[in-house]
């Protein structure tokens, strides 16, 4: 229960954060996804041994918050939420993957390893950067910009109402199981109560549907949803688009990380 | 000829379950008219309300808003001219903010931006709530989200608003300024509720339902004096004309009309 009002609570800030006015916010929405979505292809396009060579590229999301006045710890806490979904997903590798790539001290490092944490690796950085994107743009701001970009405007509607009704559905549900534990006397639910309840929360959800349905009719809605906010593709975002797709093709070109090594060990003989 | 009309004549209708929610219902009200549709939980108000802008449609009868039959073909042209304000607030406020919502429906009547801006700063204005435009709806009062939620219909520029249980969920103050905002309107408005003083104090006129069919359709104060109707209707005389609990005296009925 406390769970679910906190969901609620995260979602919140995420949209209070979106309401703020800098360099960031000001830019076109789809300056920031164009900018995203490049650099989400770029992370996931390395060899699955790579760690080192990915580290540079944390400088994207970092920037950006700090330039969009995001507070890290609130990034941290949520990107650190993520970490355990991908842990799982890179779990079996250091059992299937046992070459022996180098010793860290008497440890050996296997393969397996390595290809771990490059998922982690990846993972943060991917997660970290679609959370800056959604909490300096705006969920709604985001659907305009990948419709813009070519999304089917039913995908666009969609996710708008999604995110609008999360807030409904979150409260709806706290209630539910605030009113459950409250008659539970301090037992665990039932599975079937619990089914119950995730049901009836479902079906209402469904006549709600049907509600801001008529709604929409009774407001002339005809299949389109127009958009008020008129954004512009000016100057400063070429250069915020270009500025940033060339620093990912250079990071992933060239391996600044071990590049800083090799002068670090030149100069430090 | 009048857009500001609307006119049920002989309506029933069945619900796909077999259910029958309207039996004959006959209404016509008239330019600037203030209506009040009262009735038991189930008496078909809420069905009643939704025929007036073809969210549903009759299974006999025939609904008239302005000159025209309500059909296809003037559903849109209808639904411009009938405001219809939800009853859940939260059903009927779905944009990101609540700019983008009261510019919904100007924008989807095709008006250009700057018109359906311009138009939908009157209607914030109008309900006072212009400074709440750029809050997302979820975190809006009760009463705010009433009164955006009846911006969102007068930027449409309606002749006739039909409001389901307008002072539904709200404290005593948002309540009576909700009243206020209603009596000012010149609008033929046609309210659905249960609090009957506000029916007492906003509409001269009030029909009753009683299992689908029209029990009484008068003056209110004519109907709200008719003890056995109202004990049949499953309802009651509003407190204003009861007597005070504490000193027994019946309050003089509030103003408007001849008593």
């Amino acid at each position: 229960m406390a769970s679910i009002d906190s969901i609620a609570e995260n979602l919140r800030h995420l949209d209070e954060f979106a309401r703020a006015d800098t360099v960031v916010h000001r830019l076109d929405p789809r300056a920031k996804v164009v900018v995203t979505l490049a650099f989400v292809v770029i992370v996931a396009s390395f060899d699955r041994y790579t760690v080192a060579a990915l580290m540079p590229f944390a400088v994207f999301p970092i920037a950006l918050a700090v330039l969009g006045g995001l507070p890290a710890g609130y990034l941290a806490k949520n990107v650190a939420l993520a970490i355990p979904f991908a842990l799982l997903i890179g779990l079996f590798n250091p059992f299937f993957d046992r070459e022996v790539v180098f010793h860290l001290g008497s440890l050996p490092v296997t393969a397996g390893w390595i290809s771990c944490a490059s998922i982690a690796v990846r993972a943060v950085l991917t997660l970290g950067a679609a959370l800056v994107l959604v909490a300096l743009t705006g969920f709604p701001a985001v659907c305009a910009a990948l419709e813009g970009l070519g999304m089917p405007r039913v995908f666009a509607a969609q996710m708008q109402f999604l995110h609008r009704y999360l807030f409904v559905l979150v409260d709806d549900a706290a209630r539910s199981t605030r009113a459950l534990a409250l008659r539970s006397g301090g037992n665990a639910p039932r599975p079937t109560t619990v089914a119950s309840l995730l049901g009836l929360l479902l079906l209402r959800t469904w006549q709600r549907a049907e509600r801001i349905h008529l709604a929409m009719l009774a407001r002339a809605y005809q299949g389109e949803l127009h958009s008020r906010e008129t954004w512009r593709f000016a100057a400063a975002e070429v250069a915020f688009v270009i500025g940033w797709v060339s620093l990912f093709c250079i990071l992933r070109y060239y391996d600044l990380t071990r590049l800083l090594g090799t002068l670090v060990a030149r100069v430090l003989p | 000829m009048s857009h500001h009309l609307v006119e049920l004549r002989s309506v029933s209708h069945v619900y796909p379950d077999g259910s029958v929610a309207l039996r004959d219902v006959s209404i016509r009200v008239t330019h600037g008219e203030c209506v009040a549709i009262i009735g038991a939980n189930g008496a078909g108000k809420s069905t009643l309300l939704l025929h007036l802008n073809g969210c549903l449609a009759a299974s006999s009868g025939e609904v008239r808003v302005g000159d025209f039959p309500l059909t296809r073909k003037t559903l849109t042209q209808v639904r411009r001219t009938v405001g219809m304000v939800f009853q859940n607030p939260d059903d009927q406020l779905f944009m990101p903010t609540v700019l983008d919502d009261v510019a919904f429906g100007p924008l989807n009547l095709g008006l250009p931006q700057a018109d359906a801006e311009q138009r939908s700063r009157a209607a914030l204005e109008r309900v006072g709530a212009w400074h709440l435009r750029d809050k997302p709806p979820y975190l809006l009062s009760g009463g705010e989200k009433k009164r955006v939620a009846i911006a969102t219909v007068l930027s449409m520029a309606p002749d006739i608003l039909v409001m389901d249980e307008p002072t539904s969920g709200l404290d005593p103050v948002a309540r009576r300024q909700l009243m206020a905002l209603v009596s000012e309107f010149q609008h033929t408005r046609i309210l659905a509720s249960h609090d009957l003083d506000m029916v007492l104090a906003l509409c001269e006129r009030t029909v009753v339902l009683h299992e689908g069919r029209v029990a009484a359709d008068g003056a209110s104060r004519d109907i709200f004096r008719d003890d056995a109707l109202l004990a049949r209707c499953r309802l009651e005389k509003p407190l204003a004309m009861q007597g005070c609990p504490v000193c027994g005296v019946v309050r003089l009925l509030p103003r408007s009309g001849a008593a």
